[in-house]
């Protein structure tokens, strides 16, 4: 006992220092680093929004309507003179929580159906899997842009706030089935080593085995799920807001923004340019990202990709 | 293999059922319909009398057992009723957009082949050169671009080169001609949203024809033909790329059946009148069964794109028709 907590101090002693280990993640996964600092960038720019944003994004000025980028409005105006850079570092928070939070509700509901669906098995996998396969069936913007609509009408007097919630529950609704496949082919794997059949032989609840043993297990193709989303459900959004049918105006939101923008794209450019620019980096960030995490918790995606 | 094509085709049927099911309740889960807002409008007055009337004329008020069984067997008979909306026939309202969009899906395909094929090539070719780290950036960029911002770009930058170029502002043609009558008009309109959902869907093309050449480029084969003295030109043009194709094939299969859906948002920029426009518009009418027909429309295309998948998969592999 005292050896191996010896062994175990050992190793934390010789545990690479913060820089060195950095330097090894720039060299083996230069992508993913470029990744993991246009994330960090992301997070920075969204906590930190009310302080670094020169305006107030929700502010209308009618003297500077539609003004071009300056010293006074670095990235311009919109066509309500609002502050383009500030409504940008706002529409941070606004993807963050939509992405952060559909994914980690999308991903967790499908975990725990992939893994009763692989622990169960038989009928109520047969069933599950069918009533996935439906879902799946449908292309994922079509599904959140139906629940949209329909949670929509369901609180006709929802105010921009309520109506976040209603693109966050639009987004996860898709993620559930895609999440639920993967955990579940895992899942089937880890049911069939014994120490599963230990457990039930021990007289363990089948809630107790799933939540102790199974889940802890499927942990690595969660994470890679969970991380591969976070780009799509941004990208969701800035689709639904760009439809009108996602973020509601006041509220700041990359795709909201480009939606009003395409009637002037003509004369102010600069409305058309720097939303999709923020949408395309925090996208391309993400996924970088979610790739270096799956080449790290999953090696044997490693090889070719 | 006839038993497990018959197998496959069986295993549609649920996969279809549940997926009207699912359209049908989640559409009369909204409250208030159709004649609400077309007599009346949010907040206005109306008379409960002739809505009563409208209800009874578009069959809303039986029973919703008796409305799901007239939905499902006019989907059996592919007779999808009339629009509740405008009241025109949905046949014939689908069938002049569902043109379009195949069109641009089908252009947009080829657009993503002819940019998937040739960069994966080079990419695998070139391993861990600048080359390779170039396209890669640029497959990876094609997801994270949204296909809208893209088109909207595109736009922007054809008014802006026409005007630089030709004095005048060039804008690509609003009004559908089909390819047959007036192909110039029609390509000049429909080259541009194919360009910006094509590139995007290269991305994971490029990335798989990457991989699977890298792989099959490692086969005894391949070095056999080098050691034969080939140049590598002949030994990846005649043996590798061949076998390299058939995942990249698939890959194109499954996204050519995701397109379809993921026009809605491209045809908004390019103001096309296509299927994922009239889509939008009949969810926010309550046209139920204008929508039912088109979300029908777009899981039938996509259910039997992958049976076809599944049936080139089990013909090219054995294995799989027995396990």
């Amino acid at each position: 006992m005292a050896d191996a907590t010896a062994t175990q101090l050992e190793a934390l002693r010789n545990r690479p220092g913060l820089l060195r280990s950095i330097g090894t993640l720039i060299r083996k996964q230069p992508l993913g680093f470029i990744g993991a600092l246009i994330v960090i960038a992301m997070v920075v720019a969204a906590a930190l929004a009310p302080i670094i944003s020169p305006y107030d994004p929700e502010l209308n000025s009618y003297e500077s309507m539609l003004s071009e980028p300056s010293a006074a409005h670095f990235l311009g105006t919109d066509e309500f003179g609002r502050d383009i850079l500030s409504r940008i570092l706002y529409g941070a928070q606004t993807a963050l929580f939509v992405g952060l939070v559909s994914s980690f509700i999308g991903a967790t509901l499908g975990l725990v159906i992939g893994v009763a669906s692989a622990y169960f098995g038989g009928r109520i996998d047969l069933v599950l899997q069918r009533i996935l396969d439906v879902f799946m069936a449908f292309p994922l913007i079509i599904i959140a842009l139906t629940v949209v609509v329909a949670s929509r009408s369901m609180f006709p007097n929802a105010g921009p706030e309520l109506q976040v919630l209603f693109v966050v529950f639009a987004i996860t609704i898709p993620f559930i089935p895609k999440c639920a496949r993967v955990v579940r082919s895992s899942a089937l794997a880890i049911r069939e080593i014994p120490y599963i059949d230990a457990a039930r032989a021990n007289g363990y609840s089948n809630s107790r085995i799933i939540m102790r043993h199974m889940v802890p297990n499927v942990m690595a193709p969660f994470l890679i799920m969970i991380t591969a989303f976070v780009g799509q459900a941004i990208l969701l959004e800035a689709s639904l807001s760009f439809l009108g049918l996602g973020v509601q105006e006041p509220t700041p939101a990359w795709g909201l923004m480009l939606r009003s923008a395409q009637d002037h794209a003509e004369s102010a450019p600069w409305t058309v340019i720097w939303p999709g620019v923020a949408i395309t980096l925090a996208v391309f960030g993400f996924n970088i990202f979610g790739d270096a995490v799956r080449d790290a918790l999953d090696p044997r995606l490693r090889s070719s990709q | 293999m006839w038993q497990y094509v018959i197998k496959r085709l069986l295993l549609m049927i649920p996969t279809v059922i549940g997926a009207a099911l699912l359209i049908f309740f989640l559409l009369r889960l909204l409250p208030g319909d159709v004649c609400e807002l077309k007599l009346g409008g949010e907040g206005a007055y109306y008379d409960p009398e002739q809505i009563k009337i409208c209800r009874a004329e578009l069959g809303l008020d039986q029973p919703l057992a008796y409305q799901f069984w007239e939905f499902v067997s006019g989907l059996a008979t592919l007779d999808f009723g009339k629009s509740m909306w405008t009241g025109r026939d949905i046949s014939g309202e689908i069938s002049q957009r569902f043109q379009l969009s195949l069109q641009v899906a089908i252009m947009a395909t080829v657009v993503s082949i002819l940019i998937a094929i040739p960069l994966g090539t080079l990419s695998a070719v070139y391993q861990n050169t600048w080359i390779d780290y170039v396209v890669r950036t640029f497959s990876i960029a094609g997801i994270a671009i949204p296909s809208f911002w893209l088109g909207l770009i595109i736009i922007l930058g054809l008014l802006i080169t026409t005007q630089s170029w030709f004095g005048t502002p060039w804008m690509p043609p609003i009004d559908y001609r089909p390819l047959w009558v007036d192909p110039m008009h029609n390509l000049s309109m429909l080259i541009w949203p194919a360009v910006a959902t094509g590139y995007r869907y290269s991305a994971v093309a490029t990335r798989m024809m990457r991989s699977s050449l890298l792989e099959v480029l490692r086969e005894d084969y391949v070095r056999t033909a080098r050691a034969k003295g080939l140049i590598e030109k002949i030994v990846i043009n005649r043996h590798a790329l061949k076998n390299a194709m058939l995942p990249v094939v698939t890959v194109i299969g499954i996204e050519f059946a995701f397109l379809m859906g993921g026009l809605v948002v491209t045809e908004q920029v390019f103001n096309l009148n296509g299927l994922g426009r009239l889509l939008v518009d009949s969810v926010t009418l309550n046209d139920y069964s204008m929508t039912q027909a088109i979300v029908m429309l777009i899981v039938l295309v996509f259910v039997f794109t992958n049976f076809i998948i599944d049936i080139m998969y089990a013909w090219l592999d054995p294995r799989i028709r027995y396990s």
